[in-house]
């Protein structure tokens, strides 16, 4: 691979021969920029840049997992503020990540724009003139020719499809620029592909949502239950539309090797685009996204949530309505936090479970044994005293702060309240009601994303990819044919890697011969 | 979709296959060991009849591709699926691949060499699947239900299948350039020496190696590209720096790295070797530990 094999031009200069610049402000400067645009410095940049990658999938990333950071800080006090000081959760986004990849598309950037200039200009120029001697080309030949070999040489190179020019004594040619075009289309459509990232992340919004069956979904920021915006989102990208989920159904496989593994999600929705717009029943599964004009809706999770009324000691309903209750294991046993602020004669927290079919386990403990919902069960523990509510402060709906708050109902002291079927009612102790389980419902969680740039870095990831590939199985090689005293020589050199160059000299010389041979015959 | 019935038995069956595969890759490694002392022997008559114990190794070989071709095709359609939802699939699928490729590039004559290291690779895999990531057969869980994973999943594979016999072109090519090897009068040296003989020389090892690192790269290009495309799909977006993302990004800088150093003064030859190494060393640990034991979204491996 050595010599003439570089993916740079021939005339670009590389680093390593530069020993004294210039002198002057400008001769260093220039010195700095070669430095900068050498292959030397990408090289170097593409090793460090893999190498940063690292510690980002050691350690949890606020973007792909802001849970397993709070975990990280609680487990490592000391040592989380330390790592985050120099941005170990946020990685991908650090000033270090971002340097080292700036400085690796300003690299490409002044190597690329030069290197373009270099191949325009080859492209419309004439094959260069064969070395004065070949004793230094890998791939040579002579042989004894006759007074049309140059011709021959010619029409043969032509038909190859090289570039060919001859003069007296020479046969120039030179093919493959596709080799050169294709890397300057691959390193461009990178520069294309950061460019369309940046775009679209700063135009994009990913919002999510929980949506219960019955419930539906208007496109405006109120509706959302959590919503990441890019850095230059605007309000009015929320396309107008509604998405209600009709119906949302799981299935669960009941053969015994594979008991429980979930074998289809399937969220039916009925989605309205605009203002006076047609109602459009679909379906969205896990892999098939609904797609809206403006956004497409992904089914990202699922669970129970049953439908639950709270009625206080006179029969008045305090509460009622479905909980979401959040799966817990694969077998879908899911905690459920109710709190019901309007209780009389006190307020009242519920952290209840929910098993879908429930079973026993060897403590005594409940668990549930299948997914689906064959046996139904929902045990509460209740919790009485100042729920928080009404302090101002924002509090999470689906914990339950049990510190300061008496429990009724499950732990050590007092059996838990236990539900076995739909319909119904249980009494609450310390005349706090009742309680009464009237249905099962489902709910599905939907993402809403939007990024008007995902064309655009899907074109130029396949025009990077196109020309990846041109770049490097197309060969580029020069050949000549040249009158030398006593008969022809043929020499060729390649530009990168090429698996035919000898054999391209050997066939060569063989087909110009046997021309001569034949020639010889009439 | 509903579920798809498991036959368990013809799973059994598929396992036997992968043994028996495992017992006739093993003949054959042994024979491959052989045919290199025989090949690189003092004593002329025995480097003569060298070939034939190749040639017959090399049968012996493709028997045992047969067997574990039915074994990986027994294992899809006892599930009616492609072979490569977990760990245990994607190894016995990926080795199978990795020795198929071999088979087909035994065209190029100077790779047949390396027949011993990439039949014992195989072999090592299927001994590491077997005793380590076996898992019964299972149905496909919704995420995995696209035909991406037949798309991405294959080109991977194909793209370690390469970056494998590239690597193993490399280890060659180091064990060559060492100046111990070079010169040392230990028995050991003089014997890696002697081995080494068998192989073609330096620059064709370097082009070799160079070559299958190249479509090994291509490949790999298209798998992070499709994998971003399912991912859009599957995960709502293209791209979010999960633990697989990042290793297959890192492993796709390192093989670019790679590519320019082969163009780099000063850094052709023994440095890109080493960087064709560590490329290779960080797809098997992507495969390996991140699978096992990083948190992250395609945590697929079928083990607890």
């Amino acid at each position: 691979m050595a010599g003439y094999s570089s993916p740079r031009p021939s005339d670009h200069i590389d680093s390593e021969e530069i020993t004294s610049p210039d002198i002057g402000f400008r001769g260093w400067l220039r010195w700095f920029w070669r430095q900068v645009t050498s292959m030397r410095t990408a090289l170097f940049l593409l090793l460090l840049l893999a190498a940063a990658a690292v510690p980002g999938s050691i350690y949890p990333q606020r973007s792909a997992d802001p849970n397993g950071v709070t975990l990280f800080f609680s487990n490592q006090p000391e040592l989380a503020p330390w790592l985050d000081r120099f941005q170990f959760f946020d990685v991908y986004s650090s000033a270090w990540f971002s340097a080292i990849y700036i400085l690796l598309f300003i690299s490409l950037i002044g190597c690329v724009v030069p290197r373009s200039l270099v191949h325009a200009r080859a492209m419309v120029a004439a094959p260069p003139a064969p070395p004065k001697s070949f004793t230094r080309l890998k791939a040579k030949a002579t042989f004894e020719g006759s007074t049309t070999t140059l011709d021959d040489a010619f029409a043969e190179l032509k038909a190859r499809r090289y570039r060919v020019v001859r003069d007296a004594n020479t046969v120039s040619a030179e093919r493959g620029y596709l080799r050169e075009t294709g890397n300057l289309v691959f390193h461009i459509s990178l520069i294309g592909l950061l460019v369309a990232v940046a775009v679209g992340g700063g135009l994009s919004y990913s919002g999510q949502r929980v949506l219960i069956e019955g419930e539906t979904l208007v496109n405006n920021l109120a509706s959302y239950d959590s919503f990441a915006p890019g850095t230059f989102f605007n309000k009015n990208s929320l396309t107008p539309f509604t998405i209600k989920l009709k119906k949302f159904e799981a299935v669960f496989d009941l053969q015994a090797v594979n008991v429980g593994t979930p074998t289809d999600f399937r969220a039916t929705v009925v989605s309205r685009v605009g203002v006076n717009g047609e109602s459009k029943t679909s379906v969205i599964r896990v892999n098939e996204p609904l797609e809206l004009p403006g956004a497409n809706i992904f089914l990202t999770g699922n669970g129970y949530a049953p439908v639950l009324t709270f009625r206080d000691a006179n029969g008045n309903v305090s509460l009622s309505g479905p909980a979401i209750y959040l799966p817990q294991d694969a077998n879908y046993t899911s905690l459920g936090v109710i709190k019901v602020p309007d209780a009389s004669p006190r307020q009242f927290g519920v952290l209840s479970f929910y098993y879908p079919t429930v079973a026993k386990l060897k403590t005594g403990a409940l668990t549930s044994g299948f997914p689906g919902n064959v046996n139904p069960a929902i045990t509460m523990s209740v919790y009485v005293g100042n729920l928080g509510l009404d302090s101002g402060m924002p509090t999470n709906v689906f914990s339950l702060q049990v510190h300061g708050l008496k429990q009724v109902a499950g732990g050590k002291k007092h059996p838990k309240i236990e539900l076995n079927k739909e319909g119904q009612t249980v009494k609450l102790p310390e005349n706090l009601g009742t309680v009464t389980w009237e249905s099962t419902k489902r709910y599905a969680s939907i993402d809403i994303d939007y990024n008007p740039a995902q064309l655009w870095i899907f074109l130029f990831a396949m025009l990077a990819l196109a020309g990846l590939i041109i770049s490097l199985l197309v060969p580029r090689r020069r050949v000549w044919v040249r009158k030398v005293s006593g008969g022809f020589e043929v020499g060729a050199l390649a530009k990168g890697d090429d698996a035919r160059l000898e054999q391209t000299v050997i066939e060569l010389k063989e087909k110009l011969a046997t021309k001569v041979a034949k020639k010889v015959k009439k | 979709m509903n579920p798809v019935h498991l036959d368990v038995n013809m799973a059994s069956v598929s396992l036997l296959f992968i043994y028996a595969a495992m017992a006739v890759y093993t003949i054959s490694f042994l024979m491959f060991v052989f045919h290199i002392a025989q090949a690189t022997s003092e004593k002329k008559s025995v480097r003569d009849s060298s070939s034939r114990l190749q040639r017959a190794a090399f049968f012996v070989l493709g028997f045992g591709a047969l067997l574990h071709g039915t074994g990986v095709t027994l294992r899809g359609a006892s599930a009616n699926r492609v072979p490569w939802a977990n760990m245990y699939e994607f190894s016995i699928s990926g080795s199978f691949l990795i020795v198929l490729i071999f088979l087909t590039a035994l065209a190029v004559k100077e790779i047949r060499v390396i027949a011993a290291f990439v039949n014992g690779f195989a072999l090592l895999v299927l001994g590491t699947a077997t005793t380590t990531f076996y898992v019964q057969i299972k149905t496909l869980m919704p995420a995995l239900q696209s035909y991406w994973l037949v798309i991405h999943v294959t080109v991977a594979v194909l793209a370690t299948a390469f970056f494998n016999i590239a690597a193993a072109l490399a280890v060659a090519y180091l064990l060559r350039d060492w100046p111990w090897v070079k010169s040392s009068k230990s028995p050991i040296a003089v014997l890696i020496r002697r081995v080494l003989k068998a192989f073609p020389d330096s620059a064709k090892l370097e082009r070799l190696s160079y070559r299958f690192n190249v479509v090994g790269f291509i490949l790999w290009s298209f798998t992070l590209i499709a994998g971003a495309i399912w991912a859009e799909r599957a995960w709502h977006r293209y791209w979010g720096w999960d633990t697989k993302e990042v290793w297959t990004f890192i492993i796709w800088t390192i093989f670019a790295g790679y590519l320019h150093a082969n163009a780099t003064r000063g850094w052709s030859g023994r440095r890109s070797a080493w960087l064709s190494l560590v490329g290779f060393a960080a797809i098997l640990f992507n495969f390996t530990i991140v699978n096992l034991f990083f948190k992250g979204l395609h945590v697929y491996s079928g083990l607890k």
